[in-house]
């Protein structure tokens, strides 16, 4: 229904605007998911260790991720300010990976089996040993799933900061609907946004299977 | 402090909180909004999820459907449903922003009813064939109360996820809990978009807590503790990542 109101030539005039749009998504998703990762897996390792700082992450993880995504870049942005700024715009997204990356870090942890972990201390590993060689290694299928769904994540609500005035190719969105009933942005954007995902998915199996060859074929659950 | 003033100033305004812009009106207009979004979206997806869950059929598309579909902006939905014109802004956006949010709200009750049908046991549902239930009364009455924990985990998803994306309908003119957020952006009243803000974020804990007291009453007592390995993380609903 929508095909021919494509306008191929808004396209290709545009072509330097849309190629900045999408480096914008890309930076916004990568740096989110980036820094989601240094936080969130300390974190749940944290809580894993200490049982006793295992309530206050998860619930510290789940409330940013409950707390609407416009609302979080408002909230952040009254502090931070309105502009086009970058700070506002990772805070609220590197909240939305928390959970993610934080449960599945915590159900890696917790799926590896006591054998194993049994046998390392019987070889003589300390915690800490048996923690970065047995217990994360392990783990790593469920952090890979973990990062594979925060990515998606956010690469769909990247283009929500166009509201705050970043928003890679939410600003094609933006503009697409300002310009009263333009659709040709819009296609462009929503397509961009989902080839961009299925890319970033691709590279993430592309990296798993050279890290970790021994998970090839296998089908991990994980909770979200 | 200043800033904390003016705030509580616009939550205890007088103005605020009546009439057809009245914090009450936004209030229960997201609620309809979204309470229709998870009806539409727990038919539809739980029905699919079902029938694709007891025949085994078209798990590739039922697994990765949540995973895919998570990348696609609702905003772009949003804003192409509200310029086309047979759907357009009828209603004052409330149709687009239905039809928009319908399909953000599928996926996740589409997997996790197929994935909770497809962790029925066996021995179960052949018991119940042995004894002479057709398939249709397996699927009724023994998939599906065993299913529930893990349907009610993607509805609770599902519902989490609609309340917060719904605040993107005041930009097409649907006006709920969105339309202060985006009115403070556009106008740089941060104090009125931080009270917008605010009140969704109270709107979405109520949504969350209230769907946890929902699923304990819906939930067959018999199959609390399932699906749950470990328990650490209680009523997560379930993604599958195949590798």
């Amino acid at each position: 229904m929508l095909g021919s109101a494509i306008q191929w030539s808004y396209i290709t005039q545009n072509w330097a605007q849309i190629q900045a749009d999408l480096v914008q998504h890309i930076e916004l998703t990568l740096i989110a998911v980036g820094l989601g990762a240094l936080i969130s897996i300390p974190l749940a390792v944290l809580a894993w260790r200490f049982p006793v700082t295992r309530g206050p992450v998860v619930s510290l993880s789940t409330t940013l991720y409950v707390i609407p995504s416009l609302a979080l870049f408002a909230l952040v942005g009254s502090v931070t300010g309105y502009e086009a700024s970058y700070l506002t715009g990772e805070i609220a997204l590197v909240g939305y990976t928390m959970l993610i990356l934080v449960w599945n870090t915590l159900s890696g942890l917790a799926a590896v089996p006591v054998d194993a972990r049994e046998a390392a201390q019987a070889l003589g590993y300390t915690n800490g040993a048996t923690l970065i060689r047995v217990e994360l290694p392990l783990s790593l299928p469920y952090i890979f799933a973990g990062l594979r769904v925060a990515t998606s994540t956010v690469v769909g609500l990247v283009t929500v900061t166009a509201l705050i005035g970043l928003g890679g190719l939410g600003q094609l969105i933006i503009y697409g609907f300002n310009a009263n009933g333009f659709y040709t942005p819009i296609i462009v954007g929503l397509v961009l946004s989902v080839a961009l995902a299925a890319v970033l998915d691709l590279v993430w199996v592309g990296i798993e299977r050279i890290a970790l060859p021994w998970s090839r074929s296998r089908r991990i659950r994980v909770q979200v | 402090m200043h800033f904390l003033r003016q705030v509580v100033d616009w939550l205890t305004s007088g103005a605020h909180w009546t009439g057809s812009g009245g914090i009450p009106t936004l209030f229960y207009k997201q609620l309809v909004l979204s309470a229709a979004v998870v009806a539409a979206g727990t038919l539809i997806g739980g029905g699919i999820g079902l029938v694709l869950g007891h025949t085994g059929r078209g798990s590739l598309l039922a697994v990765n459907a949540a995973n895919a579909f998570r990348a696609v902006p609702t905003l772009a939905l949003l804003t192409l449903l509200a310029i086309y014109p047979p759907i357009s802004l009828k209603w004052n956006g409330f149709l687009c922003s239905f039809l928009a949010l319908t399909v953000l709200a599928i996926p996740p009750i589409l997997t996790n009813t197929y994935v909770g049908i497809r962790e029925v046991d066996a021995d179960v549902t052949d018991a119940a064939r042995a004894m002479g239930l057709t398939g249709r009364q397996v699927m009724g009455r023994v998939e599906l109360p065993l299913a529930i924990p893990f349907i009610m985990a993607g509805i609770r998803t599902a519902s989490i996820e609609v309340v917060a994306t719904s605040t993107l309908a005041a930009e097409v003119f649907y006006s709920d809990l969105g339309t202060p957020i985006i009115a403070g952006l556009n106008s740089n009243d941060s104090v009125e978009a931080f009270c917008g803000a605010l009140l969704v974020a109270v709107m979405a804990g109520l949504v969350a807590i209230s769907l946890g007291g929902v699923i304990k009453l819906v939930t067959p007592p018999g199959t609390r503790a399932r699906g749950r390995s470990g328990s650490l993380l209680t009523s997560a609903p379930v993604v599958e990542v195949g590798v």
